[in-house]
């Protein structure tokens, strides 16, 4: 009785690789260099191959609800929370069921009901620059509405996600009514039209165009790390400074963003999507993230890197993610009234 | 079959209505399919969205309606600028590099827009090289001196004006080109001097070619969507997205595109009512090679200035930039997955370009063997997708088809208990599908024009010795419209190597191409790393793009080697 079983499992495993390659299918909004390499290491360590389509984010959104139930896709792969809610409330993604998923991540950066995880944690902060402005001037977000930062305020488009999620935190914790005064005050104190990305702003304040600007804190970390001299010299000219701290006269902390991922509601593959996720979080692929990109592992334990060690512990803003999502259009008609472009 | 047999190009014999004939239906049935992702996104009107168009109308709106008429506006004036009067110099004249210049007037046409517009803002911004160059040589600092800021909408006109200029350029000369030097050599013993030879009576007659240069012009324009973004200039395209992605509304974001449909309408009018006013048949056989004045002096320098400026700043000033970024950081790139890069976009780009050709070949030979409401619609209808941006083309082509494969699928699951999957939407297929709805005005335009200036006394004479209209159209046409097949050819093939957004949409899994590289990586702040494939979109676009202008310089008439 004992050997026949030993045979079948012999059998078992000698059948196991001439059955069909496991395979997991990604739609991911993080572009091919950021993601690619960790998917690989991926296949390596589990033999499940990883198919891989990148896109803007709301257009693979579109893609996944049109292709509907037949969707190739197992796990959907984004830059920002709002647009995993966007996902959940489109009735996309599945929860999942994983200890390890749960276990890892901090409560208020995943979705309650386990439709998305966050990945990686960036901020969005204020720099300032080190010639010109004094960090004492600075407290909060809704500080920068004061009219004393007239004419030295630089921020990209409000078309841009981390914006309009930055204004959907503010409509959270204040209001609609107080933050569309804080937007019209804001815009009263652009130094110039919106335009370019976050780095072009933090050029913009080391070459003198304006004071003060809101970043992701990856740019910021990007340009130092860089081996652009031009780069570096700019990155080097402005300084971090985290809003709503403790004494800053609100407390609630720095606003955070996330980098995150659901598995589909039509997945095939809804073993070896989870399995991916898992393998996100492993100490290993946390630092490929916080190296590679900058940001700030979502996993306690795993340190940052260490250029963004410097700027310090931060307390960070708490707020349940999903409600970037919710006010997600509030946030973009209120920017649309204020004249923010 | 043999109903209109007669029916050629002919004022007096054209059927409205016609006779039920097998050529006119297949046309009409293809027109149909390939206006699909537009039906599409028309058919947004059934779902009306008054509130998200009233916070439109009280906020937004104005600015994009005014922004995009005064991009249309600028680089209306920019191409007639840049284009006809190099085109004219090169025809008519020699002087120093003249020779070199007359292809090299087209390279821009390999510069995809949104990368002139990286390239420059690197260069020209406030924290770039030229500004602080500027800041440090003179002690200055930011506010003690005027520089024109490059993220505007005058930064948007001159960056598309550069790039878009060789599509009026490209056809003024094929025009100036095939006309008869007789025409001129009356002007020129009427006493006219060269300046009012080129302005009273050249560009008239080129004036059909001017405005179908424009009209392609105008349409890559309003569909920009890279350029614009980039500078923060709030017009039709990137009022879409924002109403789409911000705002969460498809509904609205797609009746927002239907606007600009209504500008292409006017535009296409206007196009067809300057032909109307005459027409450009050529009048006389007599082919004289064109004698190429020599110039000297100052003239010859005013005319190389002239021809050499769109050059280079249109092409060899981005393409050095570029060229110093990729060799900065080609060591840091994965350089054997560029190859399957390039033959991603290469592999693409023939296909497609074929098929565009065919297709048009197909539709505009259709119009001119049956002149009725449906050839002429269908020839219309095509070309409609060029101002529509690709995101939208994209997901109006992906609606229908996920929507078929979707019911297939249902249905044999029903019946035969097997599931087929999504057959067509997550394959090239609806890729190719999007590029076809997209770029066959280009082809179609080209190809029609082309058939224009065949005289149908041709068609009657080659039909009177017993040709059927298939043998017409391979024996006598095909041989004289070498030129312009190849034209439309590699206009497509160009523009599907730089097109984004439908690629990004629609490709499927592990299938990447150049500007999708380039995007991302631009997209993420990173120009040094970008510039490796946009420099090779360009390396792969010249090819096309000297190849194309060796073709037009033997395109005369009479020229040895043409039937």
């Amino acid at each position: 009785m004992k050997q026949r079983l030993w045979l079948m499992l012999f059998l078992l495993v000698a059948l196991v690789p001439s059955a069909p390659a496991a395979e997991v299918n990604v739609y991911s909004a993080r572009i091919e260099d950021l993601i690619k390499p960790l998917l690989d290491r991926f296949s390596e360590e589990t033999g499940i191959d990883v198919n891989l389509v990148t896109g803007n984010a709301d257009a693979l959104l579109q893609r996944l609800q049109l292709e509907g139930r037949n969707t190739p896709a197992d796990v959907l792969i984004t830059t920002d929370v709002g647009r995993l809610h966007l996902a959940e409330a489109r009735d996309l993604l599945q929860p999942v069921s994983s200890d390890i998923l749960n276990e890892t991540i901090p409560a208020q950066y995943r979705d309650p009901d386990n439709h998305w995880y966050g990945l990686s944690l960036r901020s969005r902060v204020v720099v300032y620059s080190k010639e010109r402005v004094d960090p004492e001037e600075l407290s909060t977000y809704e500080a920068l509405a004061d009219s004393k930062w007239a004419d030295r305020l630089c921020v990209r488009s409000s078309s841009n996600v981390y914006n309009q999620s930055l204004v959907a935190s503010l409509i959270a914790h204040n209001g609609e009514q107080a933050t569309q005064e804080w937007a019209n005050g804001l815009v009263e104190n652009f130094a110039r039209k919106p335009q370019g990305g976050d780095r072009d702003q933090i050029k913009a304040v080391a070459a003198g165009q304006c004071d003060i600007a809101l970043v992701n804190t990856y740019y910021l970390a990007g340009m130092l790390g860089s081996n652009q001299e031009a780069e570096v010299n700019a990155a080097m000219a402005v300084g971090v400074f985290w809003p709503n701290q403790p004494g800053s006269g609100s407390d609630r902390g720095a606003h955070m963003n996330i980098s995150g991922a659901g598995v589909t509601k039509a997945a095939n593959n809804k073993a070896e999507a989870i399995k991916l996720l898992e393998f996100m979080l492993s100490d290993e692929a946390q630092r490929w993230y916080a190296d590679k990109n900058f940001e700030y592992p979502v996993k306690p334990g795993v340190e940052a890197n260490a250029i963004l060690r410097q700027w310090g512990d931060f307390k960070a803003d708490e707020l349940a993610l999903e409600k970037l999502g919710e006010y997600n259009a509030e946030a973009v008609r209120i920017m649309d009234r204020a004249g923010w472009k | 079959m043999a109903t209109s047999s007669l029916s050629v190009d002919n004022p007096l014999n054209r059927r409205l209505w016609p006779a039920v004939n097998g050529w006119t239906l297949v046309q009409v049935g293809l027109a149909l399919l390939l206006a699909l992702p537009l039906m599409t996104v028309v058919a947004s009107w059934l779902w009306p969205r008054p509130e998200t168009w009233q916070h439109l109308a009280d906020t937004v709106l104005a600015d994009y309606i005014l922004n995009s008429l005064g991009l249309v506006m600028g680089v209306s004036i920019g191409v007639l600028l840049l284009g006809p009067v190099p085109a004219w110099l090169v025809t008519m004249y020699r002087f120093p590099a003249s020779r070199q210049l007359e292809w090299a007037l087209l390279l821009p046409l390999a510069m995809p827009a949104y990368i002139i517009a990286y390239t420059y803002t690197g260069l020209l911004d406030v924290g770039g090289p030229v500004q602080s160059f500027i800041r440090d040589s003179l002690g200055y600092s930011y506010g003690d001196y005027w520089f024109p800021p490059i993220r505007s909408l005058g930064g948007a006109i001159v960056m598309l004006s550069l790039v878009l200029y060789p599509y009026v350029y490209l056809l003024t000369r094929t025009a100036f080109i095939e006309q008869s030097v007789c025409v001129l050599e009356v002007a020129r013993t009427l006493g006219l001097s060269p300046a009012r030879r080129f302005l009273r009576v050249a560009l008239p007659l080129a004036r059909p070619a001017i405005i179908a240069g424009l009209s392609l012009v105008l349409m890559e324009t309003l569909a920009d969507y890279g350029t614009v973004q980039y500078f923060g200039v709030s017009v039709f395209t990137t009022g879409i997205f924002r109403t789409w992605f911000g705002l969460a509304d498809g509904l609205a974001a797609a009746q927002l595109a239907t606007l600009l449909l209504v500008f292409i309408v006017v535009l296409i009018g206007l196009e067809q009512h300057s032909r109307r006013a005459a027409r450009y048949h050529h009048t006389s056989n007599r082919y004289a090679a064109i004698v190429a004045q020599r110039l000297y002096g100052w003239r010859a320098a005013v005319a190389f200035t002239v021809c050499a400026v769109p050059v280079v700043f249109g092409f060899l000033l981005p393409a050095g930039l570029l060229l110093n970024w990729a060799i900065d950081s080609w060591p840091r790139i994965d350089q054997a997955g560029f190859l399957r890069l390039m033959g991603h976009s290469l592999g693409l780009a023939v296909f497609t370009a074929v098929l565009a050709v065919a297709l048009a070949l197909f539709f505009a030979y259709g119009r001119r063997l049956y002149d009725n409401i449906g050839t002429r619609l269908s020839v219309r209808f095509v070309g409609l997708g060029y101002a529509i941006p690709g995101t939208v083309i994209a997901v109006g082509a992906l609606l229908p088809f996920a929507w078929f494969d979707n019911a297939l699928d249902t249905w044999l699951r029903a019946q035969f208990g097997i599931s087929s999957g999504l057959l067509l939407s997550g394959s090239l297929f609806t890729l190719v599908f999007a590029y076809l709805v997209r770029f066959l005005a280009v082809s179609t335009n080209t190809i029609e024009a082309g058939l224009a200036k065949i005289r149908p006394s041709m068609d009657e004479a080659a039909r009177s010795m017993g040709l059927q209209r298939w043998a017409v159209l391979r024996r006598v046409h095909m041989p004289m419209l070498r030129g312009t097949l190849l034209t439309a050819l590699l206009l497509v093939f160009v523009d599907v190597l730089k097109e984004l957004p439908a690629t990004l949409l629609l490709r499927p899994f592990n299938f990447n191409t150049l500007a999708v590289r380039t995007y991302e990586l631009a997209n993420d702040e990173r120009l040094y790393e970008a510039a490796c494939s946009a420099l090779a979109i360009v390396a792969v676009g010249i090819i096309p793009v000297i190849i194309l202008s060796r073709i037009i310089s033997q395109s005369r008439p009479g020229h040895d080697g043409e039937a």
